[in-house]
């Protein structure tokens, strides 16, 4: 049987935390085949150690291409290295994040070795009998699950929400082979090049991977106030997030705004206030573990989707519930 | 400068209904609208043709009704709109879509730069654009959120990324796909909308584009959809209500129990 192939990240030499959760995915399917697990990572400058943990996480093998011109995502070469190796060794399946990075390297190969790709999956599992990859994921603004396969060709490819599952817990016993592979010259397309990186706006963060986000609507009335919603992400080490109506009204820059027409976010807690829940941020806050929703209309469409609402105003309710965080975290309880 | 954008009709509502047999979309009965996020990469396209001339032209795989949303970015200020359309298109995931939009733009000409929207909101795959660079084999930017320098041989945009912005230089012919941030799209002027009327749209089937027919429709896709499932979109939460400063309290007494139980703190 061919083996179930993981699609690792890293930034600056270090893994990104999607590689772990996308071992745990990965070995689920591998096991049910009774095959290998592969972490495929494309980068430099990456420790030892750090491969070592992609074995201590689930893989049982790890081909690591090891060049300084793989350091930035650049889509074509990453694609012309991944397509080489999956032509060399023809695995059956592969995942990758559903991350920026992720979501273009991915289309492109699938183009490029002629296969199928389902993206944003949140199940998966092996079909019994057949060995299909069967694909589960939301569609048409998550009022659909649809299960999705592919039949006729391999490798069979999906794109996995960072945050929807958790890694394994790191088991130092496991060993593993780690291949290191050279990048072959006629693989590196250097028609785009990367310039700069930016990272001036304030408080620049990553919501799509962050376990907790608290988000802030219409209802905060004005910047300021985020102050209450900052002072609450503190207490659980989380990032702040906005609906679109706060965007637009600067309060939060774009890279915050959550929803259709910004971020997916999958956190282990989301925690809104005078938010009121259109269709359009739910479909960008459904595959949240818990929600908890502040909001003053018991009518408001958030209390749907959440696993605990309370009616109420939020300049009366937050500076408290900051109070007693502030309280729990002194006396422990 | 020559800009073409694909853009897709996606149904107004979140109330779709699917085919069971094929898990695709029926479209009977619905609204139908451009893809709210490729209204950002029409508006780029259209502010670029006013600052360095040329033309822009939209184009789209959809049945002969998608024609609607051709003039409508003709409306807003586009200048030509194509229809690729025909019943053996039918059923194609973002594989076949790709090919087939690849293969309608090399028929539609030369060009220096396509625009595509970051992904649609009824597949919702965002991965149409990064196919369509990988068939023309030109240089990809997803997630571009800002064009920093443009002149006739080279681009350099900014691309949002997880920690910040990535900024990266390429060659034109180039395609990039569009987020939010870019622009802020116009509506279609009186004048627009006349001259959306005057417009001819032409249609092309996949007898005009040189296809190979194994690689279009659902024929052509290599993923099936095989179930669709209604998830319940309630979950039927505890709702408190917090009313005086008792309310509050007690509001909160609760809500730090059920974050205890959850194990969030
Ligand atoms: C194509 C398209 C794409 C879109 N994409 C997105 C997207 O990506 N993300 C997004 O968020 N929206 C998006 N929208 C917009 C969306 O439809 C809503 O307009 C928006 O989400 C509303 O934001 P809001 O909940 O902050 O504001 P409102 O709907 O105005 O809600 C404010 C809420 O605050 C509550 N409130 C007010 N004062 C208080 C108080 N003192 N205490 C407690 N509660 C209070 C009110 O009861 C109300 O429920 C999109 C729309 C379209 C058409
Ligand atoms: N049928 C289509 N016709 C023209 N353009 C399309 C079509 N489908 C997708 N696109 C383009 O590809 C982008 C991403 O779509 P998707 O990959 O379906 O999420 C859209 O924003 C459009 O710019």
């Amino acid at each position: 049987m061919s083996y179930v192939w993981t699609i690792a990240e890293q930034s600056k030499g270090k893994l990104r935390e999607v590689s772990f959760e996308l071992l745990s995915r990965g070995r689920k399917l591998a096991d049910k085949m009774d095959t290998k697990l592969c972490s495929v990572l494309m980068g430099s400058n990456v420790s030892d150690e750090a491969l070592q943990e992609l074995i201590h996480r689930g893989a049982d093998e790890v081909y690591f291409i090891d060049d300084p011109r793989l350091e930035n995502f650049i889509v074509e070469t990453h694609s012309n290295v991944l397509s080489d190796l999956i032509k060399q060794y023809q695995p059956h399946s592969i995942l990758a994040a559903a991350t920026s990075s992720g979501r273009t390297l991915m289309p492109y190969v699938a183009i490029q070795v002629s296969t199928g790709l389902t993206a944003d999956c949140t199940e998966l599992d092996i079909e019994d009998g057949t060995f299909h990859l069967l694909q589960t994921r939301p569609a048409i603004g998550g009022n659909i699950m649809a299960t999705i396969k592919t039949p006729n060709h391999s490798p069979q490819m999906a794109t996995v929400r960072p945050k929807s599952s958790r890694p394994l817990a790191a088991d130092t016993s496991r060993e593993g082979k780690i291949v290191r592979l050279e990048l072959k010259d006629e693989l590196v397309d250097d028609r785009v090049k990367m310039v700069g990186f930016r990272k001036d706006v304030e408080e620049f963060v990553n919501i799509e991977e962050a376990e907790v986000v608290v988000a802030g609507g219409k209802g905060m009335k004005k910047v300021e106030n985020f102050a209450l919603l900052r002072d609450l992400a503190k207490h659980f080490d989380g990032v702040l997030g906005a609906s679109r109506d706060a965007v637009d009204r600067g309060w939060l820059p774009y890279p915050h705004q959550i929803g259709l027409s910004g971020k997916t976010v999958s956190p282990k807690l989301y925690i809104c206030a005078g938010i009121s829940g259109s269709i359009q941020h739910l479909a960008g806050i459904k595959t949240s573990e818990f929600i908890v929703a502040i909001n003053q209309d018991q009518d408001a469409n958030i209390f749907q989707l959440a696993d605990f609402g309370i009616v109420g105003n939020l300049f009366e309710v937050i500076p408290k519930l900051n109070e007693r965080l502030e309280a729990y975290k002194k006396e422990g309880k | 400068m020559n800009i073409i954008i694909p853009i897709k009709q996606v149904p107004e509502t979140s109330n779709v209904k699917m085919d069971k047999e094929t898990g695709t979309m029926i479209r009977e009965g619905v609204v139908s609208v451009i893809n709210p996020l490729d209204l950002y990469a029409i508006e780029a396209g259209i502010q670029l043709k006013e600052q360095f001339g040329g033309k822009v032209t939209v184009c789209t795989m959809g049945p002969q009704t998608a024609t609607k949303a051709l003039k409508e970015a003709i409306a807003m200020g586009c200048d030509e709109g194509i229809l690729i359309s025909d019943r053996k298109f039918a059923g194609a995931d973002t594989w076949a879509t790709s090919y087939t939009l690849s293969q309608a733009i090399k028929t539609i000409g030369e060009y220096d730069l396509i625009l595509a929207g970051e992904r649609a909101t009824d597949g919702d795959t965002g991965q149409v654009g990064p196919g369509i660079a990988a068939w023309l084999g030109i240089p990809l930017a997803t997630y571009v959120s800002k064009i920093d320098e443009i002149n006739n041989e080279a681009i350099t945009v900014e691309r949002l990324v997880e920690d910040g912005y990535q900024i990266l230089e390429m060659p034109l012919p180039a395609l990039l796909t569009v987020v939010k941030e870019i622009s802020n799209p116009r509506l279609p002027t009186l004048r627009g909308k006349k001259k959306a009327r005057v417009t001819e749209v032409p249609s092309l089937s996949a007898a005009d584009l040189n296809m190979e027919e194994s690689y279009i429709g659902l024929k052509g896709s290599p993923t099936k959809v095989v179930k669709i499932g209604y998830p319940k979109v309630t979950r039927g939460g505890k709702l408190v209500k917090a009313l005086g400063e008792e309310g509050v309290n007690e509001a909160i007494d609760e809500l730090m129990k059920f974050l205890e139980d959850k194990e969030l703190i």
